[in-house]
């Protein structure tokens, strides 16, 4: 069965017949040809798909299209206009946090949204006081970033290059 | 002896290339290859262990909209050549493991493509599977050489005699368990097949090879290798299992043979990987190891129990480290195979040499202890003046210099004879060494063209992370003498000159060794003031491989690991390596390959498992909530550091590749410190709580 959408993606707006069974993930690579968020387990396992939608971190290869009418998405490729950087992806560069760079674009939208998280003083698992401020500490940005799999195994260089940009706010 | 490329832009720690359009998601992988209307595939695969496809009813299936084809055994094309049996793809009926492929869905849509595979019915003929490795099987057989080339049994002097003589000896057997090589990348494809066109197929396959990927299509769909084109700008990761095409490859160039003039796409499912896209064998690793008081050895020896599919032969070299690593007068290495009714292991990270310096390197501080020595000592002493394998000099060995540093910058001297507690958590340190030899593939061709004022080398290359797109611009650079920003370098089509597969650790030495060339080439016929649209081409340079050294990389690991005294908990704060490997080409993107193998060696070390269910003759575990990989939270300190090694026998770069080594020795240096923390002593992988509870103190 199908389903005619609206999508706001990376500042641009799309209608879209999609089958009701069609994920946003597949909506953005094979109808829209958005390609930046990737599918590496296509299960909500490996976090490569993670975009910002309606400007929180999401896997949108759990997420069905037809219940997302009208939402706004934000990929990796939409953080900055063409040959700018957004701060993320600034630092990694800068850090090497990534090899083959297919997990990268979920590391970097969920980078950003953990920086959001942090800035609105949302605790995770290792934060000591869950009232104060949230510091962006290496056990910190470790534990809100493992939901984002990085099989080159580029971890050491993700958690300083958050926290790079996380100061360079 | 080769004169080695002085070094200008060549040490370089320079950004990634391609790394722009990595953070952006903008480079294209395979899958997504912009084409008009592509179709897509969804592969049916056998869900019995062994036996026969009897039918397939997919009437049904083909009547429905949108449905384009459906190919089995009963209807797909007879391919040219069906000598590699990986490659017969429904060629016949006959199932020889769980989830081969036994047909695909092609349609309109993805979605469309997976609901008619899934609803195909099929009636088999089951036979009973026989796929439980173990080492009293009476089938066991010695392969007639293992991977790479290396010869199945090695033997010199009487390690028996040695045994019965020595002041000291060691008789464990210790297991590495099966892994999942799991890029995250699916192996993917995106197809065309254009009947009466000069290049009439063409693949945007994600592969580690784009030629070596074309030879094999070629071959077996009888086509001239001319009328193939393989496309791979970007590698999501291989770790080996895309070193060769896998079955996946060969049934979507049928699909697009079944669809002329069609792109179609086709990307393996997380879960249909841990059948197809192969995987490190488990290991049973027999260690003997002889020595007197002084900690000299007078016997080493490693006997390997391991599988393969009946199918397809695979046959790790776990034994072959052994035959190198340290000086013994008595030693021998033999492999024996179980035939499993399995799917087809094959090369992950440092095939051999990853499981082959687990159990020697874990037996080694089982001697150490019985000894009451440093383990950074025992391997000291043992350090061989040539290779003990081959009876060659080495072309470089600084594996006691790695040693002595890693146990400096580490703090080895704050490892105590006994146990440390600190609150609820037993610290220990361990050490292990690391090796990986020094490859430099016969073939491998490159261009180097003056274009608009900027030299462009074109060469086939991959680069799957690894750093291909930013450090060949580099040699090319020094090559050339000119600026590194002059150069550009193009890789990733057959369209440019062959080059060998990324594998091996041997990218790099190979590529860069035909770009010099090269560029050597260039300057002679054109001098320093060419021409625009001059150009000129090089093969890897023949008179630098040496074949009168034994080439090999080393290092040592140190990890420290604390273990919580109630429950088991098992972290690894720190790890520190530090590597012998030859001149490092780009140390930004070098570290990161290093750091990237010892944490994939941790992660071994405590996390992954494919759990193989004999009884179903399948990977229980087969998806990533289930197989566990390192993530972000268990890593906290691991650092890599390179001594300044400068080797003239291994290429005019003097690199030794850095791919591989990192993840060799890291499971030994855990193991090895959880026995220091806790006196367990864990001999199969990986170490989990169950296997830690029942000893702690």
């Amino acid at each position: 069965m199908d389903a005619e959408i609206s999508l706001r993606v990376d500042g641009e707006s799309h209608r879209l017949t999609v089958d009701t069974r069609t994920t946003l993930l597949d909506a953005l690579r094979e109808r829209l040809g958005n390609t930046s968020p990737k599918k590496g387990c296509d299960h909500g396992q490996c976090g490569a798909c993670t975009v910002l939608l309606d400007g929180r971190r999401s896997l949108i290869c759990l997420a069905l299209a037809v219940a997302h009418d009208g939402a706004e998405i934000t990929t990796a490729d939409g953080l900055a206009p063409a040959g700018e950087l957004h701060p993320v992806q600034q630092a990694f560069l800068e850090q090497d946090a990534f090899q083959c760079g297919y997990c990268t674009p979920g590391q970097v939208c969920s980078a950003v949204g953990v920086l959001d998280e942090v800035d609105r003083g949302w605790p995770s698992h290792v934060t000591e006081d869950l009232t104060g401020d949230v510091e962006l500490s290496h056990d910190e940005v470790a534990e809100r970033m493992s939901g984002n799999l990085c099989r080159c195994a580029a971890y050491v260089n993700i958690v300083p290059a958050v926290q790079q940009a996380g100061g360079a706010r | 002896m080769t004169d080695l490329l002085e070094p200008r832009a060549i040490g370089q720690a320079l950004v990634r290339r391609d790394g722009e359009q990595k953070v952006r998601g903008t480079a294209t992988y395979a899958y997504e290859t912009p084409v008009e209307n592509p179709a897509f595939c969804h592969p049916v695969q056998a869900t019995i262990a062994r036996g026969r496809v009897t039918a397939m009813d997919t009437a049904a299936a083909e009547a429905l909209d949108g449905v384009l084809a459906v190919l089995t055994p009963f209807n797909a094309e007879r391919l040219a050549s069906t000598d590699d049996a990986e490659y017969a793809v429904l060629q016949s009926p006959e199932v020889a493991f769980r989830g081969q492929l036994i047909g695909v869905v092609v349609a309109e849509t993805s979605e469309l493509a997976r609901e008619v595979a899934d609803g195909i019915t099929v009636a088999y003929a089951e036979q009973p599977h026989d796929s439980e490795l173990r080492t009293d099987r009476p089938d066991l057989y010695a392969p007639e050489q293992v991977n790479a080339g290396h010869p199945t049994d090695t033997s010199e002097g009487d390690v028996e005699a040695a045994m019965r003589s020595a002041e000291v000896t060691v008789d464990h057997t210790y297991e590495t368990q099966m892994l999942h090589n799991n890029p995250i990348e699916p192996h993917a494809t995106t197809a065309l097949w254009e009947p009466g066109a000069d290049v009439p197929l063409t693949l945007w396959d994600s592969t580690q090879g784009v030629h070596p990927d074309r030879a094999a299509v070629s071959e077996v769909f009888g086509l001239d290798e001319q009328q193939v084109r393989v496309v791979c700008p970007y590698v999501g990761g291989g770790f080996g299992s895309k070193g060769n095409p896998h079955a996946n490859v060969m049934l979507v160039a049928m699909a697009a043979r079944a669809l002329p003039g069609r792109p179609v796409k086709l990307a393996l499912t997380r879960q249909q990987m841990f059948f197809l896209a192969g995987y490190r064998t488990p290991t049973i690793q027999r260690l003997q190891l002889a020595a007197d008081r002084r900690g000299r050895l007078q016997a080493i020896a490693i006997d390997v129990v391991e599988q393969t599919s009946k199918v397809k032969e695979f046959a790790e070299q776990t034994g072959v480290p052994t035959r190198m690593m340290y000086a013994s007068p008595n030693r021998r290495s033999t492999h024996r195979l179980a035939a499993l009714d399995v799917p087809i292991p094959s090369w992950m990270r440092a095939p051999g040499e990853c499981p082959g310096m687990f159990g020697p390197e874990v037996a080694l501080d089982e001697l150490a202890e019985e000894l009451g020595m440093d383990p950074v000592q025992l391997r000291i002493v043992n350090e061989p003046d040539v290779d003990p394998d081959t009876g060659k000099p080495w072309s470089s060995r600084h594996l006691v210099e790695c040693l002595r540093e890693g146990a400096q910058r580490f703090g080895w001297s704050d490892r105590g004879p006994g146990r440390r507690r600190e609150g609820d958590w037993f610290v220990g340190y361990g050490v292990a060494s690391s090796v990986y030899p020094t490859m430099r593939q016969a073939t491998s061709t490159a261009n180097v063209r003056f274009e608009r004022g900027r030299y462009v080398a074109e060469i086939g290359a991959a680069d799957l992370g690894t750093g291909a797109w930013t450090v060949l611009p580099q040699i090319a650079a020094d090559a050339l003498g000119v600026d590194v920003a002059d150069v550009e370098v193009r890789i990733g089509d057959t369209r440019y000159p062959t080059a060998s597969v990324a594998g091996g650790s041997s990218g790099t030495n190979t590529w860069g060794s035909a770009v010099s060339v090269a560029a050597r080439e260039f300057r002679d016929k054109f001098g320093t003031d060419p021409h625009d649209g001059d150009e000129a081409s090089g093969d890897v340079d023949q008179a630098a491989m040496d074949e009168d050294h034994a080439a090999y990389a080393f290092g040592a690991q140190f990890a420290e690991v604390r273990v919580h005294a109630d429950t088991g908990e098992l972290r690894v704060p720190r790890l520190t390596g530090v590597f012998a490997c030859g001149r490092i080409i780009n140390p930004r993107t070098a570290r990161s390959q290093l750091i990237g193998g010892m944490t994939m060696g941790m992660s071994m070390a405590l996390h992954e498992n494919s759990v193989f269910d004999p009884r179903i003759g399948q990977v229980a575990n087969h998806d990533l909530a289930e197989y566990h990989i390192s993530v972000n939270a268990d890593v906290q300190q691991i650092e890599a550091h390179w001594l300044d090694e400068h080797d003239p026998y291994v290429n005019v770069m003097g690199s030794k590749g850095i791919g591989e080594i990192g993840i060799t020795g890291t499971a030994a240096a855990v193991v090895n410190a959880v026995h220091h923390a806790t006196g367990v002593r864990v001999r199969s992988l990986p170490v989990t709580l169950d296997k830690m509870v029942p000893g702690l103190p």
